[in-house]
């Protein structure tokens, strides 16, 4: 299979996919019981009014109806208008979705240097008590999923040493001079670092519940192909050269041993990013998950599918990079 | 080598030990409740609201633990919760395995338009961020515990069928089955009597990991104000008004969380330690 067609079809499967989620989340969104246009009319709306509203927003059609006239808006750019807040889906979801993109970014960065640490030092010092240690914290950290973190973390630095921030993404009675909502990048681009102080001690332990668990990951999994590196021959080679053992672990062992934990960093990537809804809706931080549970129990239909739809790009957006990258720098699929 | 997998083994045992032991503790517990619980849980006591656990100045001895906002006693209300927990963990612990191990099992074996099927659905239910699905589901199909039960089978079979999947396969390719199939056997039987017992340990490891996930999500529905009635005790529910009051009273947030913890890791633990004892290397 050439390249080429390993894409095509890649792209093929991701827009079923996407079809797919559109279509059940339509469908499941509809069977919500509970009028929402009797929700947002005052009481003692008549008849009239509910039926304006209703053919408004389109209810009065019937499902499949529904899906085409959303399905050939969404085609558009257009998801509709949110029933809580009445503001086009689209604006309030990208006017959050830096927030969430921010905490994710951070987060995977934080594991990637700390699971890499890890596993260097773990190589570094095999068959050591810090090897055995590294190894049992690890185990720990990939038993526990990002929910209990984040409430351990709140108890450790929010309560007993209160050294960061638990809710909110940055305190309000600042006054923010950024003209997008990408806050952590306007700040380090503004040169205003007491700004970037203050947003990173908010997102400190969000972004440290959701490291953790992909921390213990990149630490296993490295530290796993680092190890089966160090007995190939070109190591050794290295090692009879007089090279130090740290330098040999890190220009000659980690190029070669970091192509199979970069395609699973992409792929967990994505359940870092699914672990923000509660995440943010444990600190409060105003993001995309957040968001989505306030419009879940407002029953902000239009809201909802908008939400779900664009995590649903970026999980699908995620994969798909992973699979081509590993597709374009693998020999035996490119050629093969 | 000999030694290092002796080592391995000793420590893997005693892992399933520990864990296994908390677990059949949180058995009892749920079995007992009625009688352990010194209060009950549901009891208000407006003028015993906030009271720290017994070491703490101020505490008053019947409520061990301390109480909540509303003066319920914080270790009843963990003892009750622990059948909820329970309840979760096992019914859809248990329907989530049959329901993801069975469609795993026909795609891997059969391939084909059945493979075709059920891997463009499992493609389109990797796509959902599962917590959200969840907490959707719950919304539409309103709370309850077999609401949550229902959620977490619909969302989670996709854990057994993808693995499930990649093991029959495997198996699939093997000559045994192929001796099978030349000995003029048919394919469900095959299927049955030779496939299924091969992959029957991965199965009961993913059991017993998706026991501890089903305990999360449900604190986690919980958590967020969906799971069951607010007034029944749940750990999630517990540690969701223990967050709000975190800087008043610690202690409604701490013990349950504890207990949690520990019942989520024993899970997990007990999973990776049968992973160990099941893997034929080590053995």
């Amino acid at each position: 299979m050439t390249l080429l067609r390993t894409i095509l079809l890649r792209l093929i499967t991701t827009a079923v996919t996407l079809f797919g989620v559109a279509v059940i989340v339509f469908v499941v969104v509809r069977v919500v019981p509970g009028n929402p246009i009797a929700m947002m009319l005052p009481p003692g709306a008549t008849q009239v009014d509910i039926d304006r509203l209703t053919a408004f927003y389109g209810l009065d059609k019937s499902i499949a109806q529904q899906f085409l006239i959303w399905g050939a808006g969404v085609l558009h750019g257009d998801f509709g208008t949110s029933i809580t807040s009445r503001q086009p889906v689209l604006a309030l979801v990208l006017g959050r979705l830096p927030a969430t993109l921010e905490l994710s970014v951070l987060a995977l960065a934080m594991a990637v240097l700390m699971g890499g640490a890890a596993a260097l030092t773990g190589t570094r010092l095999r068959g050591t008590r810090v090897e055995g240690g590294i190894d049992i914290a690890g185990g720990m950290a990939l038993s526990i999923p990002d929910f209990l973190w984040g409430l351990i973390l709140i108890l450790l630095f929010g309560v007993l040493v209160p050294v960061f921030q638990i809710s909110g993404r940055v305190t309000p009675s600042l006054k923010l001079p950024f003209s997008s909502n990408f806050y952590l990048v306007e700040s380090l681009a503004r040169l205003r670092f007491d700004l970037t102080r203050d947003l990173l001690s908010h997102m400190f332990l969000p972004a440290l519940a959701l490291a953790i668990p992909l921390t213990a990951i990149i630490a296993q999994l490295l530290k796993q192909s680092l190890k089966e590196t160090m007995h190939l021959d070109y190591v050794t080679l290295a090692r009879t050269q007089g090279y130090s053992e740290a330098r040999v672990i890190w220009r000659q062992a980690l190029p070669n041993a970091i192509l199979p934990t970069l395609t699973l960093v992409g792929v967990q990537f994505t359940f870092l990013i699914g672990g923000t809804v509660i995440i943010e809706r444990m600190f409060s931080y105003e993001g995309l998950g957040n968001m989505a549970i306030d419009a879940v129990i407002n029953r902000d239909l239009p809201l909802i599918q908008g939400i779900v739809i664009l995590f649903a790009v970026i999980f699908t957006g995620v994969n798909l990079l992973v699979d081509l990258t590993y597709a374009a720098l693998n020999p035996r699929l490119r050629h093969g | 080598m000999a030694d290092g997998r002796m080592e391995v083994r000793r420590r893997a045992g005693l892992r399933l030990w520990l864990s296994a032991a908390w677990l059949a503790v949180v058995v009892v517990v749920a079995l007992l409740a009625p009688h352990l619980a010194p209060k009950n849980p549901l009891e208000q006591d407006l003028f015993s609201g906030r009271l720290p656990p017994f070491w703490q100045h101020g505490a008053d001895p019947a409520f061990v633990l301390g109480t909540d906002s509303l003066g319920r006693d914080v270790l009843s209300r963990i003892i009750f919760g622990s059948r909820i927990a329970l309840s979760v963990a096992l019914i859809s612990g248990t329907l989530t395995c049959l329901i993801g191990a069975s469609l795993g099992l026909l795609a891997g074996f059969f391939r084909g338009w059945v493979d075709l099927v059920i891997s463009r659905l499992i493609d389109i239910w990797m796509a959902f961020p599962p917590v959200l699905f969840s907490i959707l589901l719950i919304a539409v199909i309103g709370p309850g515990l077999g609401s949550i039960i229902l959620a977490i089978v619909v969302i989670d079979w996709t854990r057994f069928a993808r693995v499930v999947r990649a093991e029959a396969m495997a198996q699939g390719a093997m000559d045994y089955i192929a001796s099978a199939r030349v000995a003029g056997r048919g394919r469900m039987g095959i299927l049955w009597r030779e496939v299924l017992p091969n992959v029957l340990p991965i199965i009961v490891v993913l059991l017993t990991l998706e026991m501890g996930i089903a305990v999360i999500v449900e604190a986690i529905l919980s958590f967020v104000n969906l799971s069951i009635s607010t007034d029944f005790p749940t750990w999630g529910g517990m540690i969701s008004e223990g967050r709000a009051s975190v800087h008043q009273a610690w202690w409604v947030l701490v013990f349950p969380l504890v207990t949690l913890f520990l019942t989520v890791l024993s899970f997990s633990q007990l999973g990776e330690g049968l992973k160990d004892r099941f893997d034929p290397v080590l053995r």
